[in-house]
């Protein structure tokens, strides 16, 4: 494990002593922000973005990114643990498919041990049914669900993930024990949506953004999804009465060991930076839904999906002890 | 016709001197890609996304394609000359291009995998243009069953790499399905064989075995008898340039590979892997001089190289007609797509007609460009083999370092090239051959994975694979090419001579 080197230690202490003094926002100088992915996927683009908008809102001088993607963010959470500890300018993205994932591989390191700095955005799932389906609507599904559950085979993303998850909620929703559900992994979103609208699989779950355009296009009806209220057209699962809500969250989070002064910098720099017309327009045309919750508060929301998700993996016959 | 008009409007959109600007870009930084160890064309395009901002979608997507299928030609390049394939889809070429090398034949090797992906490209964008409706409804019907039938009849050309003792082969063949194996499980989530080591939970990359076992197990193994043989290297024996002979063998071999890559390119779970090794059994097959197999026969070279590059083009027709990536590359170029609020699929051939046509048009355009850019480096490319042994060793080694940290930027992927680098050494020593290891790894993987889901979906019930009528006639294929020549040697006319 790497330790604090002098310069980066005085370097934190003149922050530190600088916040204290002023007592006001103080840029943040040079950001370090390690995306535990791979470049171009859902965590990349969000902290680039992100990063975008904090040197456009001037709450950071100059941004540095660092790819380590693997094992669903874990190597990069395990890297960022180790390599930060106490750095007030290291920042790192995450989600809610690291809380399942780090769940699943029994991680040694665990979200509980770096900083909550926000929750910034999150996307909703959607349940289709290829366009030639049988199955009418929710009520139709689930009904059919209940009477046999493994006639219903569920197409999603790999194993435990938020779709998997969602699967396993519903089934608990209406009684159905989630170990029944015959859930067919596939990875990445090409394989899935070919194995949907080829009408290989009975049911599909997915983010919206990966399905959206096969809904438009007639090729896959959409049945609910897991918001609140309905997003465009499609009725969420709670409007057609299955209490099921489920957000695919994407979040940001500091170095462990920080002060809380420190952590108020970064809670106050990316909120400068979400704020700032770059980011609606990023949100815009990513089609994300914001979900601010800051510092504290956020850490506290993390504990409990940590404990939700743990609850359905076990159900699901996944990351057991 | 409606699609000679299209195609035509399309090339007045790539022929612009801006588009043919970016298009070279493209071409030239995707050879550049290829030829880079570590570097692919998926994590370049990633990086190369912010200019959306700055330039118009067709530049933009024009340039992105063109370092994608730029790649598969600057890919063959380092198989070839130094036995460390850059992308999985290139192992095969390693396999006997370099054995080409090592005989003084890299300028006909490097030749004809540039003509060879030329052709196929060029014939692949033919299909692109003319046949993506009909071959989208073909993939589509592609579920599960079908795909794991598709591996069967993939395992039956494993004979073609077993080597001398199928004893041997069959040890590496099972090596490699074993360490396909290392990983999470997708179906179950569960870690198999990691020993709590995260690195090993996403599983080890094709590439770094195969480079591992190649080039490093090689070059160790080289390096132990420096200086006891004599200079068994040649640089150059006869021509640079491909002789009349190299193309009449070669010409079949790259309409073949083309007909065997394309397909695959276009459906979800095919990859460019599969079709150079069905290509490189077929080759063998029909080969007149199968005992050149293994030792540099340009067909093994010609076939497979025309294949994967046919197969990075087929990925277009399921991108463009339903928006539905089949690669990592394609995905970022979905994301490309996305960036200008685009989104590929039917719609877009209507709404985005220019945009669609000028981007296939650009294909004809960039393979032409790759072939002009890629033959005059032939003769530069081949003085590198003049580099003096030992020091030629110590390249390879670091360019097979740098490749395989530049992947995931992971110190353990080193030594775990080093460790298996030693593994190869050992088997070499022995003579246990490299490639079934290799397509074991690709191979066992997939199909478990497949035939987990289609028992899924049945609900354990087993005759899914004989009720799918694609399903039960691949498999019927490949129960023939096990069984027709031994019946041929036991009940044909030549067997009671």
């Amino acid at each position: 494990m790497k330790s604090l080197s002098p310069r980066a230690f005085l370097r934190a202490a003149a922050i530190a002593a600088g916040l204290a003094a002023a007592g006001a926002a103080v840029a943040v100088d040079n950001v370090k922000m390690m995306i535990p992915a791979n470049p171009g996927g859902g965590w990349d683009t969000t902290g680039r973005e992100l990063g975008k908008a904090m040197l456009a809102s001037g709450a950071v001088k100059n941004i540095q990114y660092d790819n380590k993607g693997g094992a669903a963010g874990a190597i990069g959470l395990a890297q960022f643990v180790a390599a930060s500890k106490g750095d007030p300018n290291a920042l790192m993205m995450g989600g809610m498919v690291m809380v399942g994932g780090l769940i699943q591989n029994k991680s040694a390191v665990t979200l509980a041990q770096v900083t909550p700095i926000a929750r910034l955005t999150s996307e909703y799932e959607v349940i289709v049914v290829p366009a030639s389906s049988p199955i009418k609507d929710m009520k139709d599904l689930m009904a059919k669900f209940k009477a046999n559950p493994g006639s219903i085979s569920w197409g999603g993303g790999s194993a435990g993930g938020t779709d998997h998850i969602l699967a396993g909620l519903l089934a608990k929703e209406v009684g159905v024990e989630p170990g029944k559900v015959n859930y067919v992994p596939f990875k990445g979103g090409g394989e899935a949506v070919a194995a949907i609208i080829g009408g290989h699989v009975s049911v599909g779950v997915s983010g919206l953004s990966e399905f959206a355009q096969h809904i438009q296009s007639g090729k896959m009806r959409a049945l609910g999804i897991s918001s609140a209220a309905k997003i465009g057209s499609i009725a969420s699962l709670k409007e057609q009465g299955f209490n099921v809500e489920l957000a695919n969250w994407r979040g940001i989070f500091g170095a462990p060991g920080i002060t809380k002064e420190q952590q108020a910098a970064l809670v106050k720099a990316v909120e400068t930076a979400t704020k700032h017309a770059s980011w609606a327009e990023t949100l815009k045309r990513q089609d994300w839904t914001p979900y601010w919750l800051p510092g504290d508060q956020y850490g506290a929301f993390i504990e409990e999906e940590n404990k939700r998700i743990g609850e359905i993996l076990a159900g699901l016959n996944l990351g057991k002890k | 016709m409606d699609v000679w008009a299209q195609l035509a409007s399309g090339f007045a959109v790539a022929l612009t001197a801006q588009n043919l600007l970016w298009a070279l870009v493209g071409v030239t930084l995707g050879t550049a890609v290829g030829v880079l160890p570590g570097v692919g064309p998926a994590v370049t395009v990633a990086l190369l996304l912010p200019i959306t901002t700055k330039v118009d979608a067709s530049g933009a997507l024009i340039m992105f394609a063109g370092i994608y299928y730029g790649a598969m030609y600057g890919g063959s390049t380092t198989s070839i000359l130094l036995n460390t394939p850059g992308e999985s889809a290139t192992i095969v070429t390693a396999m006997e291009g370099n054995q080409m090398a090592r005989r003084g034949r890299a300028g006909p090797a490097l030749a004809t995998s540039a003509i060879g992906s030329f052709v196929a490209g060029t014939l692949a964008t033919i299909g692109l243009t003319f046949l993506s409706p009909l071959v989208v409804e073909l993939g589509l019907k592609f579920g599960p069953p079908e795909y794991f039938a598709l591996m069967i009849v993939a395992f039956t050309t494993v004979s073609s790499v077993l080597g001398d003792s199928t004893l041997r082969g069959m040890a590496s063949l099972f090596l490699g399905l074993a360490i396909g194996l290392v990983g999470i499980d997708n179906q179950t989530g569960q870690a198999r064989f990691a020993f709590g080591v995260p690195q090993l939970l996403d599983g080890i990359e094709v590439v770094t075995i195969a480079v591992g076992l190649f080039a490093v197990g090689e070059t160790i193994y080289a390096a132990s008898k420096l200086g006891q043989a004599k200079e068994t290297l040649e640089t150059l024996r006869g021509s640079v340039w491909m002789k009349a002979e190299d193309w009449r063998r070669s010409w079949k071999a790259w309409i073949r590979g083309t007909f065997i890559g394309f397909p695959f390119g276009t459906i979800p779970a095919g990859g460019a892997e599969i079709p150079t090794f069905l290509s490189y059994a077929v080759e063998r097959k029909l080969s007149d001089r199968p005992e050149e197999f293994g030792k540099g026969a340009i067909e093994g070279v010609a076939g497979p190289e025309a294949a994967n590059n046919a197969s990075s083009t087929g990925a277009m027709v399921p991108l463009l007609t339903l928006g539905l990536p089949t690669s990592a590359t394609a995905a970022i170029l979905l994301s490309a797509f996305q960036q200008y609020g685009l989104q590929p699929g039917p719609l877009l051939f209507e709404a985005n007609a220019a945009l669609v046509w000028g981007l296939i048009a650009s294909f004809y355009v960039g393979n032409v460009m790759l072939l002009v850019l890629n033959l005059p480096m032939v003769g530069l490319w081949v003085k590198l083999l003049e580099i003096p042994k030992p020091q030629l060793y110590a390249g390879i080694l670091v360019f097979a370092a740098m490749g395989v940290y530049g992947m995931r930027q992971s110190p353990f992927d080193v030594f775990l090239l080093y460790a298996v680098g030693l593994g190869g050494f050992v088997m070499r020593r022995f003579g246990f051959p490299a490639a079934p290891v290799i397509v074991g790894m690709i191979l066992g993987p997939l199909a478990e994975e497949q035939m987990r889901r289609a028992l899924a979906i049945s609900q354990g019930d087993p005759r899914i694979f004989v009720t799918h009528p694609i399903s039960a006639a691949l498999l019927a294929l490949a129960v023939l090419v096990i069984v027709a020549p031994w019946a041929w040697r036991r009940f044909g006319p030549r067997a009671r001579a």
